[in-house]
């Protein structure tokens, strides 16, 4: 013998349908800017047939069964979609609690006893507590893809790479240097010292919060990469406190070619390249001379 | 058995990796090298390894034994044109080849080897008649 | 953690090696690997073969494309022999520790070049060696 709400439930998917969009279209967080009131009402039906159908086939509350398989991925589909397109938390929970209200509205409207309303009433709540945790997990799953997408897409244009001259690059580093960020800041090095035939990086750690052993080591890779790609790299904006944590750690600089100043790097790389910058008119002097 | 072919070219030998290496390959062409650098009486051996995507450690330690080698012998070893994921890779495994020089092309290669035999061997008059 | 494809590779030529990295590497481009993650893959693999080759004559590899979650795909690969066994583990992972003639770099470069990395070895039965490396990471 079926349970009253699964014989009742399904004979009713107008009205509930009506009491569940009035109940969205009266909250007050309702984002009509986010989303149309034809979508939300597309949304709502489908969602809702698919919920009806599956309590029809299966009178249980466990949603691992297959029937609501259907209605598990519907639900996950809508609190994607919603999580990536800026809805909050509450916004998207309300619009699993609203057909709460809608279908024990639709009980009490039905079944006078309340012997026999109590039991469906607390078979309904434990179904949608359920879907609405399911919302809970898939919104927050979705924000954390929107959060990966965001962190590799920083990654991605914080680390641009200037060529400054005809065979010097500049490389400026801004925020913290942890261990896949380098690899992206030494593989777009390397990749555009390829492209640009250029024989000496500058690795400017100006914008570099702080330099700990970790970081040094991640500095010194690059600089091995790029020395193992047959060009030379100078690491320069060393202000004097990181001077002063550098040796402090104990870390082992010697090695690289360090300056305090993206322009005192410069020179050292045009002196490298033996190219010379002088004012107009003094080579004549000097020459003369 | 398959052979990597070495180039002499006046002074300098010159390699060009096409294939993928293994191991057996690699230690052939060191062989080959360091007797035709005895042969020729060579200054200057350029490994291009452009075309090479895999460099393991030991592959590695045979292109450092070749520079080593070929030092000992009186002659400049270049390696040119490694690969960014290759070079990435190769620090992270912990073989930064200290002891190899490198450059970024063919080109830039053999400006160094000439640059290494010209400051080895110049004198104060040669430099002037040039 | 799902299972999408699977092969077992027999290792016992070098030339078997060079199949074997082609084969890693088809797997990695199908699943869009970068060049990098890709590079660093296929020489901890290329290590562990030629460990494999070097003290135990050969033995045989399992590929396997793996899946996590929607963003996260990567490769495993499980090297397994019958050879003499590692007799101290610890040792072995030393960097600059080798039996052999080598550097001494072969198994803990291989572990850094990967995610994940699992060692396990009775000596006189074998070892086996798994490492996995994602897609992104």
């Amino acid at each position: 013998m079926k349970s009253l709400s699964a014989q009742l439930l399904p004979s009713k998917q107008v009205e509930i349908l009506d009491i569940w969009i009035k109940l969205q279209l009266k909250n007050e967080g309702l984002r009509s800017d986010l989303m149309s009131n034809d979508a939300l009402k597309r949304e709502s039906e489908e969602l809702l047939k698919t919920i009806l159908e599956a309590i029809r086939n299966d009178d249980t509350t466990d949603i691992k069964g297959e029937a609501y398989d259907k209605v598990v991925e519907v639900l996950a589909g809508i609190s994607l979609s919603r999580a990536s397109n800026g809805f909050s938390p509450r916004e998207t929970a309300y619009f699993v609690f609203s057909l709460k209200e809608a279908l024990i509205t639709v009980l009490e409207k039905n079944i006078a006893e309340p012997k026999e309303l109590y039991p469906e009433i607390v078979k309904v709540n434990k179904l949608l507590d359920d879907f609405g945790l399911i919302t809970f997990e898939t919104f927050i799953k979705g924000r954390e893809e929107v959060i990966l997408r965001q962190t590799s897409e920083i990654t991605e244009i914080s680390t641009p790479v200037i060529q400054v001259w005809s065979g010097i690059l500049a490389l400026p580093i801004i925020g913290t240097l942890d261990s896949a960020r380098t690899q992206v800041v030494m593989e777009n090095l390397l990749l555009k010292i390829v492209e640009t035939e250029s024989t000496i990086a500058i690795l400017d750690i100006s914008g570099v919060p702080a330099v700990d052993s970790l970081v040094a080591q991640h500095l010194i890779k690059t600089v091995a990469a790029t020395r193992l790609m047959g060009a030379e790299c100078i690491i320069s904006g060393i202000r004097p406190e990181i001077a002063q944590t550098i040796v402090h750690l104990g870390i082992d600089l010697s090695n690289i070619n360090t300056k305090a100043s993206l322009a005192h790097a410069l020179r050292t790389a045009f002196s490298l390249l033996k190219l010379e910058v002088r004012k107009v008119g003094e080579y004549s002097k000097n020459t003369h001379a | 058995m398959e052979k990597i072919p070495i180039l002499k070219m006046g002074d300098f030998l010159l390699v060009t990796v096409q294939v993928d290496l293994y191991d057996r390959l690699a230690l052939g062409l060191e062989s080959d090298l360091v007797n035709m650098i005895r042969k020729y009486s060579s200054r200057g051996v350029l490994i291009d390894i452009s075309a090479v995507n895999i460099v393991d450690s030991f592959m590695g330690r045979i292109l450092g034994n070749i520079a080593q080698m070929s030092k000992i012998l009186d002659a400049h070893t270049v390696v040119v044109g490694m690969q960014p994921a290759v070079a990435i890779t190769l620090i992270e495994l912990g073989l930064p080849m200290t002891g190899v020089h490198t450059a970024l092309n063919v080109e830039k290669g053999m400006a160094m080897l000439r640059d290494k035999l010209f400051l080895t061997e110049e004198t104060p008059n040669d430099s002037d008649n040039n | 953690m799902i299972t999408i494809n699977s092969e077992t590779i027999n290792i016992k030529t070098e030339q078997d090696a060079v199949f074997l990295r082609n084969r890693v590497s088809e797997y990695a481009n199908k699943i869009k690997m970068g060049l990098v993650n890709q590079t660093k893959l296929l020489t901890a693999a290329s290590e562990l073969v030629r460990n494999m080759l070097r003290y135990a004559g050969g033995g045989k590899v399992l590929c396997e494309v793996i899946s996590q979650s929607v963003l996260q795909t990567g490769i495993r690969l499980t090297f397994i022999d019958n050879g003499p066994g590692i007799p101290n583990i610890a040792d072995a992972m030393k960097d600059g520790f080798s039996t052999g003639k080598s550097l001494g770099i072969g198994l803990p470069g291989a572990k850094r070049l990967v995610n994940e990395f699992q060692i396990k070895s009775q000596e006189g039965e074998g070892t086996s060696v798994t490492i996995l490396k994602w897609k992104n990471g």
